[in-house]
């Protein structure tokens, strides 16, 4: 559905599961501030940092931004247009520059990629700036977050050294640190972190060269499948939720408990996963040696006779049903 | 995690309810807690919202910061949560310190100094909670009460409790922070996964539905954010936008003017708006004590308490005698120190939750490392003779345990009914042996025969008890405290090169004090 | 273009003994000289086999020669053994000191060296050029005097950095050797307090060093005198690769071969052919989720153990001597799991008590060495049959997923290597996407744990045998 560009939270509302996302607008405009900041006349707190903390020598280091504002370009074009500037001469040797269009090949297709970095150009090699809001204190940062930042940041890096051999370069000048800006402590004030990204590299490589293609995913879908909801002119779903929900139906989910985290369907594939052990959670599964349904892992429990591949599981439950029967008088029926 | 608790899990699902995985209680509830519920403003470290606080579940206490954004309300907000906070500390502290008599800890104890009889303790929703808890500690600990960014007397002390509670925390067998979802999820097993069981309506909905719902009904409607709020410290981002937003508005805005009505107004819908987010997560706080202190203690629970007093009373000493507040990062012989400290406390409290509670040894049991049966033999007045030496008493007895057993001869065991005793294995006889002694035709048990030693008195006679007796349901496991003693570190000022020398001194200086916090 | 790039491939597989030979000796030189004028150390990083137990040998040598005393701190008893029997047999004439706690025995292999003294006061032993004992030991030292000019400590990777804290002040200057790419020192606790601190008590000892040393020479040994060169590209490629090893031997240099024909072709003589013939082989089960102690797989790793006595495999190398038989002893089984090292132990007795024949000596199958990684590291096989981490996992665990676990598995053997695993680990990789959690400031040495099986796997593919036919 992602790779369609299916709108998962309308979906998930016109089949009655809501997704529980939603964003505060005070960390929309925080965050935004935090950025502002960083980027006011000509980047001058980011130039600051990277001189601190990088030990570069800023001086006279340009910025430009590469949006495109009020245009109508082409995405390909603006990938055109930044290539350009990165690579050519009509910009200063050391420039920082905004909101470059990457791209990069997934699949067999170019997709595009949000222009959430900056690009610095030091003579002759780049580095990978990304600007976050969440708090780095007292040096230490939440993990998972600092993962994301690393993850996205490998794969600008490697869009950025796609860009530079297209243009027949040296992709070893796009170094593998990248530069994390984020607001330090409980204010404001940005601090600059390195990261090394080469185990993510690794890991990109790695999943570009396995990762299926589009086509191929779609191969066991029906030919008549889609997610259409046939909007009105109020933008108000048509498409009767029954039919939509047999849709859904036909595309086999694998739902975990880590889906409530990432995906807006998570509700609706929750409730379908009703009575799986997979469902309590991927651990507890293990636990059970793999078996999928609740109900027959109590059969088992209960004392019924496992097939051969069951024979030890089986084992298992029987004595665990009967230990919590004896300490607690729990008969599991 | 296990097949038992796997089982109960599933059980849980398929029946509606959630079910019991421990028989005990394995911490220490407080007779009055002080429950803390709190909202912060989205989008910042530390940014308080609001607080409902007490340690009287009629009287809660609402603290709302109505522009959170504000440097001198946050502080002034740290200043009210002290003024309700601190005294609740305070009055455990005795004035005069009890000193051991004969119920010291052993003979030689009277005339000790003992630790403050009680301590207090803090209970708060979820872990998020707990490091919120953290972070405003270590944003308010190293203020400074006088000079150009003074604030309130009273911070700067509420930083260091706040920080030495949320450092308790970290300490497994501690008792004085807990967050409830991790305690609950600890005591029973629900239908649904570990990341739900994090959402404490949801977790109070499978532990305890309201009457004709179906324990996954009642999580699935506490999910609902509008019917259910979120428990914190984050709050909803609907309430948020549509709420919370036109909300602070209209403080600010009535700020800028001086009518002081109007600010009273808005101040009191946002103290509405917030008392309904907040309210609902006050009242299942004190359901979950009342299910908590309906299970009996387990046996060890008052020990740990005794070593949180102990913690108490020792912070208390230090904060009287004017000691720094705690730094920020650990020195690495601190950090050292404090890992082989937490290695060997998580170590105990695993053993002492399994001698305290048959169902947790049950996963002993499962894995190989324990059994459980009845003594069909006992030889209590087995006598050995060491060359050349007295004869001393080993008495021999067999075990019939319907556990699988792992152990082999010379494995070295030991009973929670006789901690002082130990148990050597001498033989293993599989069930179904013919002919083995105390196995009726049919019995399908295996024979376990031990050699007791210890916890039975010096002379040739046992006192009675101090043995497992004919037909006496035992329980032997390979689960020990090892007791290792505790591992020399250098002092701070010879941490070695290796490690970075020794630190600098922590001065105390403006940065602390001039902090930003906005 | 760069789409089809492949992933960091083996560096040139083949070297011929000398060549190997002068890069290492070139590589010792360079370290020893360094020793010589450093100020306050050296860390070396010694891929599997590279030879860092000769290297600890020397250096202690070199230094005693130079007239400076040396403690050697070892992580386990059986280590500090190990290199007390070498040195004690490589330097008759240099007196050694073997500290060691009260409980401790001499085993046979240091109570029969005539220049080794075994003592538990470091009093004793005060006046011996070299002292070696566990660091254990090291840190309840408590006399004054206990100081030396130079320390070397062995297996810094696998110390944990508190425990080094313990130790560091004993010594003024230190060797630090060890493996980078095996487990990492770990604790039970859980915790995120010292993440990204310089001192973290939980890192290993050579990255809290490092980190607050900078300035001190890294070393890496070139060459691994154990894997063969059919698996020093693999492992290299796979679990080191910022810094990368060859084989000292070329392809030509060593083989196995079965010594006797079965009586049927079964896919577990199939899957030793393959294994005798190329070095690896994948002995592919039918694709299903179990538990952990998969009756099969287990079953499977003791058949291809006893197997491969009855079959007599015979393996020939640049060692001197002609054809060894492979012992029992020098075959192991290789878990991630204590519950399934038992239970592959288990099978390995069953199968001498159904097969008198693999009772007793000279094909005694309970003498094969069966473990856990953690316990396998620094030890050394002719066979390693190993149960990988994955099999029948319906998910992957950061624990499964460490890629220090697998390196162990796949780094002990001189001769050949036989994976068994259930079909569907590229397809459960594939399904869990690598979600390893960052800390800041902390420096990058290890490749992605999910990035190393995929690599190991893409490679074993090469080699599958499947069981059922």
């Amino acid at each position: 559905m992602d790779a369609a560009g299916v709108d998962k939270q309308k979906i998930a509302a016109h089949v009655g599961y809501p997704a529980p996302f939603g964003q505060s607008r005070f960390a929309i405009s925080r965050g935004n501030a935090f950025e502002a900041r960083v980027k006011e006349n000509g980047a001058a707190q980011l130039l600051t940092l990277l001189r601190d903390h990088l030990d570069l020598d800023v001086t006279e280091v340009g910025y430009t931004d590469f949006n495109d504002v009020g245009g109508n370009s082409s995405r390909e074009l603006r990938h055109v247009r930044t290539r350009q500037g990165l690579t050519g001469q009509d910009y200063a040797p050391r420039t920082l520059f905004d909101h470059p269009l990457l791209r990069l090949r997934v699949g067999g297709r170019h997709a595009y990629l949000e222009p959430d970095l900056i690009a610095l150009r030091l003579d002759g090699s780049f580095h990978v700036i990304e600007i976050k809001s969440f708090p780095v204190i007292d040096g230490q940062a939440d993990p998972g977050s600092v993962a994301a930042a690393a993850i996205q940041s490998a794969v600008y890096v490697r869009a950025l050294r796609d860009l530079i051999a297209e243009a027949g370069g040296d992709p070893g000048r796009v170094s593998h640190e990248t530069i994390l800006i984020a607001p330090r402590d409980f204010a404001s004030q940005p601090v600059a972190a390195s990261l090394d990204v080469r185990k993510q590299l690794g890991v990109l490589n790695r999943q570009l060269i396995r990762m299926t293609k589009i086509e191929s995913l779609l191969d066991p879908c029906p030919q008549a499948l889609t997610f259409d909801l046939d909007p009105d002119e109020h933008g108000t779903p048509r498409r009767p939720r029954e039919e939509l929900a047999a849709a859904i139906a036909l595309v086999p989910a694998r739902y975990a408990p880590e889906c409530l985290g990432t995906c807006e369907l998570c509700f609706a594939c929750r409730a379908e996963a009703a009575g799986t052990t997979g469902a309590l959670g991927t651990s507890v599964r293990e636990d059970l040696g793999g078996i999928e349904y609740n109900a027959q892992a109590l059969a088992l429990a209960r004392g019924q006779l496992p097939s051969p591949e069951r024979a030890e599981i089986a084992v298992l439950l029987l004595r665990a049903a009967q230990l919590r029967e004896q300490l607690l008088g729990e008969v599991i029926s | 995690m296990t097949v038992l608790t796997a089982l109960a899990r599933v059980a849980a699902a398929t029946g509606g309810r959630a079910v019991p995985t421990k028989t005990v209680r394995h911490v220490h509830l407080s007779g009055r807690p002080l429950v803390l519920v709190a909202a912060q403003l989205a989008g910042e470290a530390c940014a308080p919202l609001a607080v409902m606080v007490g340690d009287d579940r009629e009287k809660p206490r609402l603290l709302s910061v109505y522009e959170p954004r504000d440097r001198a309300q946050r502080f002034e907000f740290a200043a009210e949560l002290a003024a309700i906070v601190l005294p609740a500390i305070e009055r455990h502290v005795e004035e005069e310190r009890h000193v051991g008599e004969d119920g010291g800890a052993g003979p030689g104890d009277a005339g000790r100094p003992e630790p403050y009889r009680d301590a207090p303790q803090l209970l708060v929703p979820n872990r998020p909670t707990a490091a919120f808890l953290r972070l405003l500690g270590r944003s308010t600990r190293f203020r400074r009460t006088e000079g150009t960014y003074a604030v309130p007397a009273a911070v700067p002390l509420l930083g260091r409790w706040l920080t030495y509670f949320a450092e308790r925390g970290e300490v497994t067998p501690s008792a004085q922070l807990l967050p409830m979802t991790a305690v609950l999820a600890d005591h029973w097993a629900t239908g649904q996964s570990a990341a739900e069981d994090a959402n404490l309506a949801a977790l109070l909905g499978w532990i305890d539905p309201p009457d004709g719902m179906s324990g996954h009904a009642a999580a699935r409607a506490a999910e609902d954010p509008v019917r259910c709020p979120p428990a914190g410290p984050v709050t909803d981002p609907t309430f948020d936008n549509e709420v919370l937003a036109p909300i602070l508005a209209a403080v600010h805005d009535a700020t800028l003017t001086s009518d002081g009505a109007r600010l009273g107004r808005a101040r009191a819908a946002m103290d509405d708006a917030l008392r309904g987010q907040l309210e609902p997560t006050w009242g299942l706080m004190w359901r979950a004590v009342d299910l908590l202190a309906a299970l009996p203690a387990a046996a060890h629970v008052e020990q740990r308490w005794v070593a949180d007093r102990w913690s108490f009373t020792n912070q208390v000493a230090w904060t009287r005698a004017g000691g720094a507040p705690q730094a920020r990062r650990d020195s690495a012989v601190a950090a050292a120190g404090r890992l082989a400290r937490l290695e060997r406390e998580q170590q105990r409290l695993a053993v002492e939750r399994a001698y305290d509670d048959p169902l947790v040894m049950a996963e002993y049991r499962m894995t190989g490392e324990a059994f459980a049966g009845e003594v069909v033999t006992a030889e209590q007045g087995r006598l050995v003779a060491e060359s050349g030496r007295r004869p001393v008493l080993r008495p021999l007895v067999t075990v019939a345990t319907s556990d699988e057993v792992l152990f082999e001869a010379g494995a070295v065991l030991k009973s929670p009914a006789r901690p002082g005793q130990q148990a050597r294995v001498t033989g293993v006889v599989p069930p179904g042996t013919p002919g083995a002694h105390g196995n009726t035709s049919g019995d399908r048990r295996t024979l376990v025969s031990l050699e007791l030693k210890g916890g039975m008195g010096r002379s040739l006679t046992p006192p009675p008890g101090s043995l497992p007796a004919l037909g006496e349901h035992v329980t032997f496991t390979s689960l020990r405290d090892d007791f290792q003693p505790a591992p020399k570190f250098p002092d701070k000022q010879d941490t070695p090169w290796t490690h970075g020398g020794p630190p600098p001194e922590y001065v105390p200086d403006d940065e602390d004090a001039r902090e930003a916090w906005s | 273009m760069s789409d089809d790039r492949e992933p960091r491939d083996a560096r040139g597989g083949e070297r011929e003994g000398t060549d190997a030979s002068a890069s290492a000796r070139m590589v010792t030189d360079a370290i020893l000289a360094d020793l010589a004028k450093a100020e306050r150390g050296v860390v070396v990083d010694s891929p599997p086999g590279a030879g860092k137990s000769t290297l600890v040998v020397a250096a202690a040598a070199s230094l005693a020669e130079r007239g400076e005393r040396v403690m050697v701190v070892g992580q386990t008893n059986e280590q500090v053994d190990d290199l007390v029997d070498r040195m004690a047999r490589e330097h008759g004439v240099l007196r050694i000191g073997r500290l060691s706690a009260q409980d401790y025995t001499p085993t046979s292999r240091v109570a029969r060296q005539g220049n080794v003294t075994a003592r538990t006061a470091v009093a004793d032993l005060i006046d011996h050029p070299v002292v070696v004992a566990t660091a254990a030991k090291w840190s309840m030292l408590t006399d004054p005097g206990a100081r030396w000019p130079w320390a070397i400590i062995d297996e810094a990777y696998q110390m944990r950095s508190d425990a080094l804290l313990r130790v560091a002040h004993l010594f003024d200057r230190a060797l630090f050797v060890g493996d980078p790419g095996q487990l990492d020192p770990f604790s039970t606790v859980e915790t995120e307090r010292w993440l990204g601190l310089n001192w973290d008590p939980m890192s290993s000892a050579v990255a809290v060093l490092l980190t607050n040393n900078p300035g001190i020479p890294v070393h890496t040994l070139p060459v691994s005198w154990r894997l063969p060169a059919t698996a020093a590209p693999v492992v290299s490629a796979a679990f080191y690769p910022f810094s990368g090893f060859t084989a000292a031997t070329g392809l030509s240099d060593r083989a196995m071969r079965l010594s006797t024909h079965p009586f049927g072709i079964t896919a577990f003589d199939r899957a030793l052919q393959t294994a005798a013939d190329s070095g690896w082989a994948l002995f592919e089960l039918p694709h299903r989720h179990t538990l952990r102690t998969d009756a099969d797989a287990i079953d499977a790793c003791a058949e291809l153990a006893a197997r491969l006595l009855l079959r007599g495999a015979v393996t020939v190398s640049e060692r001197p001597g002609g054809p060894h038989d492979v012992t029992a002893d020098r075959i192991a089984i290789g878990v991630a799991h204590r519950d399934q090292a038992a239970a592959v132990k288990r099978a390995l007795r069953a199968r001498a008590a159904a097969y008198p024949v693999l009772g007793e000596p000279p094909r005694d199958v309970t003498h094969v060495v069966a473990d856990t990684a953690n316990r396998l590291q620094g030890r050394e096989f002719d066979v390693m049959i190993m149960l990988h981490p994955l099999s029948g996992r319906r998910d992957a665990t950061a624990f499964h997923l460490e890629a220090g676990r697998l390196c162990v598995l796949a780094s002990r053997h001189r001769h050949a290597c036989v994976v068994v695993a259930r079909a569907g680990i590229p397809e459960l990789l594939d399904a869990h996407p690598s979600a390893e959690p960052v800390h800041l400031g902390v420096p990058v040495k290890f490749p992605d744990g999910w990035e190393a099986h995929q690599s190991f796997m893409a490679h074993l593919d090469k080699f599958r045998v499947p069981s059922g036919g």
